[in-house]
């Protein structure tokens, strides 16, 4: 052939068809993997555009800070028990028994450069990580997105949860400070308060009794480094995989129905407003690691087990369990040779079970109680289905009863009233403020059903005094943005026509194919 | 393979196109030109955010300008790729129709069908075949739970919470000197150990993990002289001098706060309240037991020793306390 002899740039382009470089590779992996249906598709993937949709993925980008994070400091921290004589940078320990563990710790802080900022994006992420997915669990809950067909992804999303909180106490307990080895005393003797295994469990967990033989934190450095997070990695993928299989729900509105997903494509569209909120997520983690101290370690010292210090809170997510346990009742069972700390068991051990089997069962017990076996791809508003709103209303508030039960002795003091009457308030709290706040949430999801242009901006009115002094209203005319105006959702275009083409043939109107019709809801 | 059975298209294809001026795809910014140029300053102002948090670290400047300087950057980065994504990107609102993932019943048939008949075939008619291979299965979980069972740590025999306190022991504070006569005035406090776990490492005193977990004891002298805690414990508050654990007996923190107008002692962990004229007794919160009181006494050389060991095991509960 004679014009591959001469090869310029203009041939060379034109050999490679219209779509150059690209539709090379495209064809080159199409040929092997049979990709170009599925990248289509995936191009194509349509994420609805809802606030309240961001939430699960502030969970996921906080675990990407966390991983990330994470690797940084698994290289300079030395899980080890073993005791030795500080002598670092940071003179007020210098001279004290630490362990290698504490050490490394403070060593991070202020010997690693960059370390004191890794260390507290780390803890800060872990922090937003667990709430994230709690509140993105509510939105699950309220907006009924936990019905059939997508039982399975609620129960990992559950799953998830514990683990992430596992994962944090276990974290925050590797620096062996006196904090956090005050709640490993505590989270020993919860495990050993367990009939029949408690004391095994715990004897082999820790390599003997407290303290331990110093077992302890190498085994919780690779369950936090390695069991649990590859746990997380593998759920987080089956959450995400379920979540395209079965595409996303969505609120009712123009052109949504049970069949369609409406909203932004995934690229580039989605792909650039998500990429941009992972920056921005690691970002606010950064900014918290640079200006707001969390957990200095070297304040407290080292873990001595007959050391402690005042206002022992553990971070905030163990917090409802500690309120559990602060609020029992000292109930001890002791008969026929054994003894069952139940003021410890039920409320650390019987309690959370039950609480997560709860939890974990929900959506069969929904299905049980309405009878609605339909695939829901629809979303409730919350206000549409006051009894769940209402019972999820007293779970949240039972719940953020039992976290202000966790600083009894801290509000006892701040506003000056006795330990003894604080305690009692919350034991008759815990079951009052749920039932007043169910109450209040499903009176108020009725009266807002009946509301006329609920959800919608209103309108000004106009107070009109006549020059007899009589006063009439008008409403006043609406301005632009006044209502909400949506557009009909239509397929995604392959092609986006910026120069007109020269053939018409193939061409569209200048406006869109089915005609652009405003919608005003 | 023929080229034209395995010709790729080098055409363009002819599919649904949409015009720029279309509201799906058209700027849902007001003015699109000035947000791409605010995007562009943004992304600007982030690389400049970066050369800083870059500078900061090179030159060990404070952690807060790095992290400061660092997050700045990464938030404009983002920022202004969400904007981008907002304003200046297709906006839809495009539609994707769902398909249906149930299959139809011939297939769901033709499964259920697969499995009943196999399992039939392959299991029930080797009913034998299939137990042995279950108990061998159930065996080898057994054995294989055996390390885990036994190689991580001690069986928990008779000894918990088993404390060093003999008869005879003499007391010592955290830097290991003994307690006399007079070492407390009436009102005062302090955490005690027992000398036979006490050792010098690092030219330094030191107990063993026992010593400091278990043994723990919090030695408190109270005005008035000796008195009785509670019937038979007579003679064992010397001078005023009383000694209980320091394991709480909730959780086993120690109970290191002391109420001295009240005389109580107070776990700062959940608040359990211990009054030590009367035997240590739970007045308050969710502690069920009493601390341990330790019988005190002197020895020859007018040192504090325990007369006697601790008279229960020391700490929370567990199954095996009887």
């Amino acid at each position: 052939m004679s014009d591959t002899a001469i090869r310029t740039k203009r041939s060379t382009k034109r050999a490679m068809g219209p779509y150059g470089q690209v539709g090379k590779i495209v064809d080159e992996l199409d040929d092997r993997y049979g990709i170009a249906k599925v990248g289509r598709v995936a191009l194509d993937k349509i994420f609805p555009d809802h606030w309240s949709f961001m939430l699960g993925e502030i969970a996921l980008y906080s675990f990407v800070v966390l991983i990330a994070t994470g690797i940084f400091l698994a290289l300079f921290f030395v899980p080890s028990a073993h005791e030795i004589i500080y002598h670092g940078p940071y003179a007020p320990l210098r001279g004290q028994r630490v362990s290698e563990a504490y050490q490394s710790t403070v060593n991070i802080s202020f010997s690693v450069r960059g370390g004191l900022l890794i260390r507290q994006m780390h803890h800060w992420a872990a922090d937003i990580f667990v709430g994230a997915i709690i509140v993105h669990m509510a939105r699950i809950f309220f907006t009924g997105a936990f019905r059939k067909p997508r039982e399975l992804n609620w129960i990992i999303g559950i799953l998830m949860l514990v683990l992430a909180v596992l994962e944090g106490f276990i974290g925050y307990s590797l620096p062996d400070d006196l904090i956090s080895g005050t709640g490993l005393r505590i989270g020993y003797s919860i495990a050993e308060s367990q009939p029949f295994i408690g004391s095994y469990m715990t004897s082999f967990l820790w390599g003997g009794q407290f303290p331990g033989d110093g077992s302890i934190i190498p085994r919780f450095f690779i369950i936090h480094v390695l069991i649990i997070p590859l746990a997380l990695l593998a759920l987080v993928s089956i959450h995400l995989a379920l979540l395209v299989h079965q595409k996303h729900t969505q609120f009712r509105g123009e052109g949504r129905t049970e069949h369609n997903v409406v909203g932004s494509p995934m690229f580039p569209t989605f792909m650039a407003k998500t990429t941009g909120f992972l920056f921005m997520v690691a970002a606010v983690t950064a900014l918290l690691g640079a200006f707001a101290q969390i957990n200095p370690i070297w304040q407290f010292g080292s873990y001595d087990s007959s050391k402690i210090s005042y206002a022992v809170q553990p971070d905030w997510y163990m917090g409802m369990l500690d309120g559990a346990l602060r609020i029992m009742p000292s109930w001890e069972f002791a008969g026929v040779g054994h003894t069952v700390p139940l003021e410890v068991f039920l409320p650390a051990v019987v309690f959370p079970t039950m609480l997560i089997t709860f939890w974990l069962l929900y959506p069969t017990l929904e299905r049980r109680i309405t009878g609605d076996n339909e695939l829901h791809n629809l979303l409730d508003r919350p206000r549409d289905r006051p009894k769940r709103t209402a019972a999820g209303v007293a779970m949240f508030s039972f719940m953020f009863t039992l976290f202000a039960a966790s600083s009894t002795d801290v509000l006892a003091n701040f506003f000056h009233v006795s330990l003894n009457a604080t305690l009692w308030f919350f034991r008759i709290a815990i079951f009052v403020i749920p039932a007043i706040a169910a109450a209040v949430t499903y009176q108020l999801c009725k009266e807002m059903q009946g509301v006329h242009g609920i959800g919608k901006r209103k309108r000004a009115v106009i107070v009109h005094r006549s020059a007899q002094g009589e006063y009439s209203t008008v409403p006043s005319a609406p301005r632009p943005d006044d209502e909400h105006v949506e557009l009909d959702p239509e397929p995604v275009p392959v092609r986006i026509d910026i120069e007109p083409l020269s053939n018409g043939a193939d061409r569209q109107p200048e406006t869109s194919p089915t005609g652009v019709r405003q919608v005003t809801r | 393979m023929s080229d034209t059975e395995h010709q790729p298209s080098r055409t363009r294809v002819p599919m649904p196109i949409a015009a720029l001026s279309d509201p799906h795809i058209g700027d849902a910014a007001r003015h699109p030109k000035r947000v791409e140029g605010l995007i562009a300053l943004v992304f600007v102002a982030s690389m400049v955010l970066f050369g800083i948090s870059g500078a900061a670290y090179w030159q060990n400047w404070s952690p807060w300008i790095f992290g400061g300087a660092l997050g700045g950057g990464l938030f404009l980065l983002g920022f202004g790729l969400t904007a981008w994504g907002k304003y200046l990107m297709p906006q839809g609102p495009f539609v994707e129709e769902r398909h249906t993932l149930a299959k139809s019943p011939a297939e769901r048939n033709a499964l259920s069908a697969a499995l009943v008949e196999r399992t039939t075939v392959v299991v029930k008619r080797r009913r034998m075949l299939g137990g042995l291979f279950a108990a061998g299965a159930g065996i080898m979980g057994i054995v294989l739970a055996f390390p885990l069972l036994r190689s991580l740590g001690p069986v928990p025999k008779d000894e918990f919470d088993v404390s060093q306190w003999k008869a005879g022991t003499v007391l010592v504070d955290s830097n290991g000197r003994a307690i006399r006569k007079d070492t407390l005035v009436p009102g005062g406090l302090m955490t005690v150990y027992p000398r036979n776990q006490m050792y010098i490492e690092y030219g330094k005193v030191t107990f063993t993990d026992q010593g400091l977990a278990t043994d723990q004891t919090v030695l408190l002298r109270l005005p008035g002289g000796e008195f009785t805690t509670m019937p038979g414990r007579e003679g064992w508050t010397p001078d005023g001098y009383v000694a209980y654990s320091k394991v709480c007996t909730h959780l086993g923190c120690p109970v290191g706060l002391y109420e001295q107008e009240l005389e109580l002692l107070v776990c700062p962990c959940h608040q359990s309240m211990f009054n030590i004229r009367n035997g240590a007794v739970p007045q308050f919160g969710p502690a069920p037991r009493p601390l341990p009181q330790l019988p005190l006494g002197y020895n020859d050389q007018g040192y504090l020793i325990s007369t006697a060991p601790y008279d229960q095991p020391l700490g929370p509960a567990f199954f095996e306390r009887s």
